[in-house]
């Protein structure tokens, strides 16, 4: 990119960066609690992000976007996620499949082949944030990187939310966001999505005594 | 009132009164009669799609041509025969104290709700909300597989919820690049995501982005379809569901899902000149195709063979659109009813054999035919018609997609040919000694609801031997439609 790249752009780059940067401290997270802050603080990036975006390009349901991922990303599903796990008595931390350092360089792999695959993307958008694009689909593919890897329930559900996360990047940075119906309809989904696996939670629980889910390989073909 | 309007506000309305009444002793009934009632008006719509033509509803919002019209109807009607069913099979699950009647009303209500989400995929005009209506559908069905909430039963749920999840998220980052492609020809409308607008421009899309778009689509639909590598969670959640769950996941929920991949291949094909879409779709198609019929040999549960079953034939139907052409997608949409109409007879008759003998493991359950003998021929003349043997419908279908074959891929012939062959032995081996042979087994409180088993296979029996042409005219014209 050429140096007279605008401030505004500068200040997208800066908050997809810092979602890349939060992406990766997830994956290195062994603590539940501070795993929910961190994709707390990935939901106010997100947040912020798009409202740069908004106020520079004077898209006006791009603040409808912000204030949605603000309130649902960075505050209720947070809160709601804290609360369950203070319900169910988790144990803190969090254990994974792979060790961490070998998780952080699987993942450093996987962001070059996301800029690799979004690079010929990217060039053909004409919008100010399309640097980020690349950084979304990284984004996306950490987030299913720590859903392998982790064996608990709650972390698995963290990268869900995470991989959310990743693919509003993606929408803001390609086309300034989804029409306003599809966006409405996607967060009323992750909402009730995140309503059921609350209730799953006690299922799991009540049934297995953990949130474990190596307890869950029963079913095999054999 | 409009039939389309009446068709989603019918079970929208009957899954929210379930919700709130679903304990009282005419809820059952109520489930039936929403059906009854969502089946007829689905019935109203067809009629009048097919005499006038495509039409919109809610401004543009909504679409219903000749090719979804079809599923719509099939969708209505398995709905209602699996309501049907599900009546007296509740009521011994409930009798055999497997559930309580609270769980009964999450069942009933979210039945309910699965059948709107699903007539709202298929109706939708928008991408993005073919996408919401999608996932919605993995959310209210997600809660009905871990009904018995059994150690089973939760662990399948839960491998449901996060490989849908993670399959249904590649499909949003497909939307999104489709969208990115659309935006660019059709401008910052609130329209660059309407099917019916974007086919008009399908040509001038960007091939590189509809490429990628169509590769995470393919995928992420492709989960819900069953498709190899991420079809994992298909076979536990058949297994560990109750059966009519199972039956509108075989019968309904797949074929949902693979109408919205030739949706978005329609697109593809017109904006990559070539058989790129074509060629993955038939790649995927024969890997799950010959996956699944080695697996099945390899089944003790007979919930879990017959899901197996359903990988197969969603990886044959998924071949046969990948072929293209007027024939194979003619044989598609065939093979696509009969499969949702055998399939569902097989897992009645297989509720009900399950639930005389007390278990799911096949080498338990024997003699049907002595317990109960419209069962055990039920189930004999069911999977003898998803075998593909004449003179039944998926004998038709698989023949023509299998000629199609030898015609214009002539490689793929010998893949098909042992895949089906593999699959026979396996699957015949173990229901012919369930059906006949000696057995010990007991009466059930509720009798059995025998009636829709036979039905669907009447139906499959009818078109194997006669379709009839206005059916042809119908398939002819969104077989054309697909390109």
């Amino acid at each position: 990119m050429s140096a007279t790249i605008s401030f505004s752009a500068q200040l997208i780059n800066l908050f997809a960066a810092l979602i890349l940067l939060l992406a990766f401290a997830m994956l290195a997270q062994r603590r539940v609690m501070q795993l929910i802050n961190l994709f707390a603080y990935q939901g106010l990036a997100l947040c912020l992000s798009t409202l740069v975006v908004a106020v520079s390009t004077g898209q006006t349901h791009l603040y409808w976007s912000a204030g949605l991922t603000l309130l649902l990303k960075a505050l209720l599903l947070p809160w709601i996620l804290h609360r369950l796990v203070r319900r169910l008595q988790v144990k803190w931390d969090v254990e994974s499949l792979i060790n961490i350092p070998t998780t952080m360089l699987v993942g450093i792999g996987l962001v070059i082949v996301a800029f690799n695959v979004a690079h010929p993307i990217s060039e053909l958008s004409s919008t100010i944030t399309r640097g980020t694009l690349a950084i979304a689909l990284a984004v996306v593919m950490l987030a299913f990187l720590m859903m392998i890897t982790r064996t608990k329930a709650i972390p698995q559900v963290v990268g869900f939310l995470a991989m959310e996360n990743g693919l509003f990047l993606a929408a803001t940075s390609a086309t300034y966001g989804m029409p306003m119906v599809v966006e409405l309809g996607i967060a009323l989904d992750v909402l009730v999505g995140a309503i059921i696996l609350g209730v799953f939670f006690f299922q799991i629980r009540e049934q297995f005594d953990s949130l474990d889910i190596r307890h869950m390989e029963r079913l095999k073909d054999n | 009132m409009d039939f389309f309007v009446l068709m989603l506000a019918i079970p929208l309305v009957s899954g929210a009164l379930l919700t709130v009444f679903g304990e009282r002793a005419w809820a059952p009934n109520l489930n039936i009669i929403a059906s009854l009632g969502t089946f007829l008006a689905a019935a109203g719509l067809t009629a009048e799609i097919v005499a006038n033509g495509p039409r919109f509803a809610f401004g543009e919002q909504f679409f219903i041509d000749s090719l979804n019209v079809f599923f719509v109807a099939l969708t209505a009607f398995v709905g209602l025969t699996t309501s049907i069913f599900s009546g007296p099979y509740m009521k011994n699950e409930a009798a055999h104290g497997r559930l309580t009647i609270p769980r009964l009303r999450l069942y009933k209500s979210m039945y309910q709700l699965f059948m709107f989400t699903m007539l709202m995929a298929l109706t939708t005009n928008n991408l993005g909300i073919l996408w919401v209506a999608m996932e919605a559908a993995t959310l209210t069905t997600v809660l009905l597989v871990s009904l018995y909430r059994t150690s089973a039963s939760l662990e399948a749920a839960w491998k449901y919820f996060i490989l849908c999840g993670v399959g249904i998220a590649q499909a949003l980052f497909g939307t999104i690049l489709l969208y990115f492609a659309a935006e660019r020809v059709l401008g910052e409308t609130g329209n660059a995501l309407l099917w019916t607008h974007l086919v008009e421009v399908k040509g001038e899309l960007e091939p590189t982005v509809m490429a990628l778009s169509f590769i995470f689509l393919l995928v992420g639909y492709g989960t819900k379809v069953g498709l190899a590598p991420l079809h994992n969670w298909l076979p536990d959640a058949h297994a560990e569901g109750p059966t009519p769950v199972s039956a509108v996941l075989s019968g309904l929920l797949l074929n949902v899902a693979l109408y919205a991949i030739l949706r978005c291949k329609v697109l593809a094909d017109g904006a990559i000149h070539g058989d790129y879409a074509g060629n993955l779709m038939m790649g995927f198609g024969l890997a799950t195709l010959l996956m699944a019929a080695f697996f099945l040999s390899r089944q003790k549960d007979v919930k879990r063979m017959f899901a197996y079953s359903s990988i197969e034939h969603m990886g044959l139907i998924t071949f046969a659109f990948g072929m293209g052409g007027a024939v194979a997608n003619f044989a598609g949409l065939l093979h696509m009813t009969m499969h949702s109409l055998t399939k569902s007879a097989i897992f009645f008759a297989v509720g009900h054999a399950t639930q005389k003998t007390g278990t799911q493991l096949m080498e338990n359950i024997r003699g049907l035919i002595r317990i109960n003998p419209l069962i055990g021929w039920g189930l004999m003349l069911g999977t003898l018609a998803i075998l593909g043997m004449p003179p039944f419908g998926v004998f038709a279908s698989e023949f023509m997609i299998l000629t199609h074959a030898m015609k214009h891929h002539p490689w793929a012939t010998p893949v098909l040919l042992t895949a089906l062959g593999v699959a026979f032995a396996a699957i015949f081996g173990k229901v012919q000694p369930m059906v006949f042979g000696e057995t010990e087994a007991k009466r059930l409180p509720h009798a059995p609801a025998i009636t829709p088993v036979f039905l669907h296979l009447g139906i499959v029996l009818m078109l194997g031997v006669y379709i009839p042409p206005y059916l042809t005219r119908w398939f002819h014209e969104a077989a054309r439609m697909l390109g």
